[in-house]
């Protein structure tokens, strides 16, 4: 039990309560973002996102492997996430936990169900599909880990290359193009801290929070929410958030164009 | 590959209506050592829940001075699918359930009653077909409730669904694979509130409210199934503890 925790949480909510946050940001606004696209040119896409003071990187890297029985016309996506131990004090080594696995599911979840790659494009022959990996490190964590790494692995695919595949091999230096993408899925995180909600939580609004909803949404649909914590929320209040997923998403949208 | 139809002459392929459930059993107690227990067919979902404690905090350093730490084990046996052989352990996937179905009983149980102590919930998939984790939910629920342990609700669990274009609710397998939309979500009946919430698919906004009111439906008649285990298990222990005849 860290006692500074317990302090702080007591300070945000104060705050909360007066319609207040600690940066002075608005309830429904966004900490300022930056992303770079094409910043580790080893691999085949990445991009990095700095939302406030969070900051996220991914990698795309491109194999080729055998398509999963039940899809045998389409690649394979496969995305993990890592929790450095340099990014806070209460990460640790070792095999991802269930914070780690839950980003990196979520993350995969807003891409897959809108198809924002199209994993048809990513089939080479019978029994031989490209398998793309995405690897999601954060390097610093202020709050907000989903909204950052969604944006930044959608940014990572938009920037990747596909390499060529000729007699058995991957030619990295020759591209046949860029990935083929169908959709630009952006997740928007709400924080629910003292019967209030806010949008982009920070890292102290996270341990102040009760629960915490992702919405992830193409221009026109919703293709994945998630609820994190021990709160609950009333549908009112989904319906609400929805609404404002969609509002924020164009703007999100255009900052990975 | 050709989409599947799940819908033929407006019904599903097992033959239900998209409002309909699949048949569900809860028997509550029914392991001996357990604090408490709850077996659940759902469909073709066999799913037991089990609980122990409040108990002994392990590990110590877990443990919280102001409340009972809550742990959950969602797990599926490697048996449990018409797939080949599941590998045992905790996967990515049983790992991610496990997490959101502790977060539903941290909502409900009233852990400030026990300190320094752990209440441990086990869920058991020892055949799946689609939609263990609601069956989970609503089978530990039971548990948890034949344990003693004190809760604000009794919550309980149902996945909307879309398929062939269309909202329905509780989901099979064949429906969660080849649908275009998967919703489960978890809620606590008395205040109508979501305990949890995931969705994969894509649905519009609509679809979403639609897909909603209907789980929300269904989770009633969900809930009643839950008291009814409960009173079965109970109004007969009264029962037998009726005057002893002489004889």
């Amino acid at each position: 039990m860290d006692i500074l925790d317990e302090i702080k949480k007591d300070y945000v909510q104060d705050l909360i309560r007066k319609s207040k946050r600690a940066d002075e940001r608005d309830f429904f606004s966004y900490r300022k973002i930056k992303v770079e696209k094409g910043i580790f040119p080893a691999a085949e896409g990445s991009a990095r996102v700095r939302l406030g003071d969070t900051q996220v990187v991914v990698g795309v890297k491109l194999g080729v492997g055998e398509p999963f029985s039940d899809r045998p016309d389409e690649g394979v996506l496969s995305t993990s996430a890592e929790l450095l131990p340099l990014a806070s004090p209460t990460f640790e080594p070792g095999p991802p936990d269930e914070s780690a696995i839950e980003l990196a599911r979520v993350v995969d979840r807003g891409i897959r169900s809108s198809s924002a790659v199209n994993l048809h494009s990513l089939f080479i022959e019978d029994n031989l599909v490209w398998a793309l990996f995405l690897d999601i490190y954060v390097l610093d964590h202020d709050g907000n880990l989903i909204d950052a790494s969604a944006l930044a692995a959608m940014a990572a695919l938009s920037n990747a290359k596909l390499p060529k595949y000729e007699d058995g091999k991957i030619l990295r230096d020759e591209s046949s193009g860029g990935l083929k993408i169908d959709n630009k899925a952006v997740t928007c995180t709400f924080a629910k801290i003292d019967s209030k909600i806010v949008l982009d939580p920070s890292l102290d609004e996270e341990k102040a929070m009760d629960a915490r909803l992702t919405i992830a949404t193409t221009p026109t649909n919703i293709c994945a929410i998630q609820k994190g914590g021990k709160g609950g929320f009333l549908i009112d209040e989904i319906s609400e958030l929805i609404d404002l997923s969609f509002k924020n998403g164009d703007g999100l949208r255009k900052l990975i164009e | 590959m050709e989409k599947m139809k799940l819908i033929i002459d407006g019904k599903r392929l097992d033959g239900r209506d998209l409002s309909e459930l699949r048949p569900i059993k809860i028997q509550a107690g029914i392991l001996n050592k357990a604090d408490g227990s709850a077996y659940i067919e759902w469909g073709k979902n066999k799913i037991l829940a089990a609980v122990y404690g409040p108990r002994e905090c392990i590990p110590h350093h877990e443990a919280s001075p102001y409340r009972a730490v809550i742990h959950c084990r969602y797990s599926m046996a490697p048996f449990s699918s018409l797939e080949e052989h599941g590998r045992s352990g905790p996967s990515r996937r049983s790992m991610e359930i496990s997490k959101v179905i502790r977060e539903v009983f941290e909502n409900v149980i009233i852990t400030e009653q026990f300190p320094k102590t752990a209440i441990d919930i086990f869920i058991e998939i020892l055949q799946a077909d689609g939609g263990t984790r609601c069956a989970g939910i609503t089978a530990a629920a039971v548990a948890l409730a034949n344990a003693g342990i004190p809760m604000k609700d009794l919550p309980c669990a149902v996945a909307a669904v879309k398929i062939d274009g269309q909202i329905g609710v509780d989901s099979a397998k064949l429906e969660d694979n080849f649908g275009e939309g998967d919703m489960p979500i978890a809620i606590a009946t008395r205040k109508n509130e979501l305990l949890l919430i995931q969705m994969d698919g894509m649905m519009s906004k609509e679809e979403f409210l639609k897909a909603i009111s209907m789980a929300v439906e269904a989770s009633s008649k969900i809930n009643a199934l839950q008291t009814q285990a409960l009173r079965e298990l109970y109004s007969t222990k009264i029962g037998e503890i009726g005057p002893e005849e002489s004889d």
